[in-house]
């Protein structure tokens, strides 16, 4: 009977696993067919529109403009969040669901609303500090606000925050020191996983930098659609198959120390 | 077992502690007084016990040596310098916590390390302090494991060992045993001891379980309501309590109720002189010892006041606790275990209560034989 339950368990396990891969994989494998096609139905396969990808500097351009404000973003939310979080957790507990209203917020707001919002500001930005699209990073900031602190929330409570900085500073770590050398290190599968959904979310915006005027990876997509679509389909294979390796890297990195701890428990 | 009777004796083994002096400390949490001016000087190398019931202000007195928190009046001075303002990490003190407290991302012995790679301690010379201090705490073997593949009593000896290798001026224990079952408590609170004797460091130890405090302190402080009640060797404040409320929080005690005549409380006919010689006359509660109460048995029953019958008999090893009815109350009373099997559940018994000095409480509620 325990057997059979299982089994029940297993098959049950197996078709969520193949519905869901279905729903995930036959756009993307339509994409690649749609992006491999020739000029017509009869056309041989070709990669043409994928080599096309380095070809179009706008292109180039935008991919390498996207991938920068992705780190960029990340670096700014860790600076920002994490200490607050660390700090509110352990001094003014009183604060924390004020900050975290304020962090989901952006949450509840439409993208929308949220430009047209950003706009006066942008305008000013662009006029008095620089033109750079790097600016868009502020932007953003505030766009991975709810999912980062979601996720840094969970890593900090799994971890008993107040004793081990506190065991620390006892040992004569200065706050910098238990940052970096004891809070990270105990939540860095959080930290990898806000960062990972904060750099799939920087790929794969489009509303700001369109309404805000400027050209990043999505927005490029959709010019390279007028002039190609096989091209603009191929670069957004690209961009989703190049989110899916991030994840499966980030999802390894996070793990060594546990695996050698269980190795040596094996032992 | 209690090594010292009279405080800070001088050892042969131990380093130079150093004084550690509270001075009229308070604390009060939004209205709430935890501490209510603690003044308390520990000598060099000195181990002394604050115990209390929980909420007593014990925690928060070391929590404020240790710089955790900031005090509301009052200074903490160690060795003759003023440290009130120095934040916790530079106070170079070692701490203990009731939580589990290694980092669980190094092993034991990184663990031990840490604090010495934050004072700029060598690389050889933290390494070899590192296993030195391993090898006291008896953990050698698993110098390399994780927190998580320690056990509760382990990651405790790994702490105490971690909060040592800086050399700390102070050793604070915030109830570092309570976390952990009853064998491995006792084991570990004599290891301790001895490693605490060993070293020599001035140690401040918090705890709710009177056997701990009184097992391996110097001296302890009996706390209420963020004030010490009695401070003194353990002997002292277990044998001659200053207040009812160390009488009732430090061992077991029966409350009988009796009369004040002429400098002796009278209890069930039987005169106890006591320890407040200038309490006036009138009704009282006398706290008696169970093991000022001795038990005889009764050959035919004469009713009187003492006599009663054995309800249970709790056997606590060499010795037993007796509980006997006597009608109107219950008297605990602890005897060798041999004495007590004479006398099993049922029997009537004879008590006699030894003319010990008592401690009287004077309840407004109590008084029924005016």
């Amino acid at each position: 009977m325990n057997s059979a339950r299982r089994l029940r368990l297993r098959i049950f396990r197996i078709t969520v696993f193949l519905v869901m891969g279905a729903f995930f994989l036959v756009p993307i494998g339509a994409m690649f067919e749609f992006s491999t096609r020739g000029n017509s139905l009869t056309a041989p396969r070709t990669l043409d529109t994928w080599t096309a990808i380095i070809k179009v500097p706008d292109l180039v351009q935008a991919i390498s403009v996207s991938l920068q404000l992705a780190v960029i973003t990340s670096v700014a939310m860790l600076a920002l969040l994490l200490p607050t979080m660390v700090w509110v957790r352990l001094r003014l507990p009183a604060l924390r669901r004020i900050i975290e209203f304020i962090c989901l917020l952006p949450l509840t707001v439409p993208a929308i609303a949220l430009v047209v919002g950003m706009v006066p500001l942008y305008r000013w930005i662009k006029i008095n500090v620089s033109e750079s699209i790097l600016m868009l990073a502020f932007a953003y900031l505030v766009l991975v606000l709810p999912y980062s602190y979601r996720t840094l929330d969970a890593g900090l409570a799994s971890i008993d925050l107040k004793t081990l900085t506190e065991a620390a500073r006892s040992l004569g770590a200065g706050w910098g020191t238990v940052m970096l050398r004891v809070v990270v290190p105990n939540m860095s599968t959080a930290i990898l996983n806000a960062c990972l959904l904060s750099v799939a979310l920087v790929l794969g915006e489009f509303t700001f930098a369109n309404l805000l005027l400027y050209e990043n990876l999505q927005v490029a997509i959709l010019y390279q659609s007028f002039v190609s679509a096989g091209t603009s389909i191929a670069v957004a294979v690209a961009a989703l198959m190049f989110a899916f390796v991030l994840l499966l890297i980030l999802s390894f990195v996070g793990r060594p120390r546990e695996r050698v701890a269980r190795a040596e428990e094996a032992a | 077992m209690v090594s010292s009777s009279s405080g800070a004796s001088s050892r042969p083994s131990a380093r130079a502690g150093v004084e550690v002096r509270l001075e009229d400390l308070k604390r009060r949490y939004a209205g709430v007084t935890a501490l209510d001016g603690l003044s308390l000087t520990l000598a060099p190398g000195e181990l002394v016990a604050l115990l209390g019931p929980s909420g007593c202000g014990k925690t928060t007195a070391l929590r404020l040596v240790a710089g955790l928190e900031e005090t509301d009046g009052g200074r903490v001075v160690f060795g003759g310098e003023d440290v009130t303002n120095v934040p916790a990490n530079k106070r170079e003190i070692g701490m203990v916590f009731q939580a589990y407290s290694l980092f669980p991302h190094m092993t034991a012995m990184q663990n031990v390390a840490f604090g010495m790679q934050l004072h700029r301690v060598g690389v050889a010379e933290r390494r070899k302090r590192a296993s030195d201090m391993l090898e006291l705490v008896g953990l050698s073997p698993h110098a390399h494991k994780y927190a998580h593949q320690l056990s509760g009593g382990q990651q405790q000896r790994v702490a105490l060992a971690r909060a040592l290798a800086i050399k700390p001026k102070v050793l604070l224990l915030d109830e570092p045993l309570s976390a952990l079952d009853a064998k491995v408590r006792a084991r570990l609170r004599d290891e301790i001891r001895r490693v605490q004797l060993e070293v020599g460091t001035t140690t401040l130890f918090v705890t709710h379980d009177q056997e701990e405090a009184l097992a391996i302190a110097d001296r302890v402080g009996v706390m209420q309501s963020g004030r010490l009640e009695q401070l003194g060797p353990p002997m002292t404040v277990y044998s001659r309590p200053a207040t009812p409320f160390v009488a009732s929080f430090v061992g077991l005690t029966n409350r009988l109720n009796g009369v004040v005549r002429d400098g002796a409380v009278e209890v069930r006919g039987t005169r106890l002189p006591l320890v407040q010689t200038d309490a006036t006359n009138g009704p009282a509660v006398a706290l008696v010892r169970p093991e000022a109460v001795t038990l005889a048995g009764e050959g035919d029953s004469t009713p009187g006041p003492l006599n009663g019958t054995v309800i249970a008999t709790a056997f606590l090893g060499a010795t037993s606790r007796v509980t006997v009815d006597l009608g109107d109350v219950t008297v605990l009373a602890q005897l060798a275990t041999s004495d007590a099997a004479a006398h099993p559940a049922g029997t009537r018994v004879r008590l006699a209560l030894r003319p010990d000095p008592v401690l009287i409480e004077r309840d407004e509620a109590a008084p029924d034989h005016a």
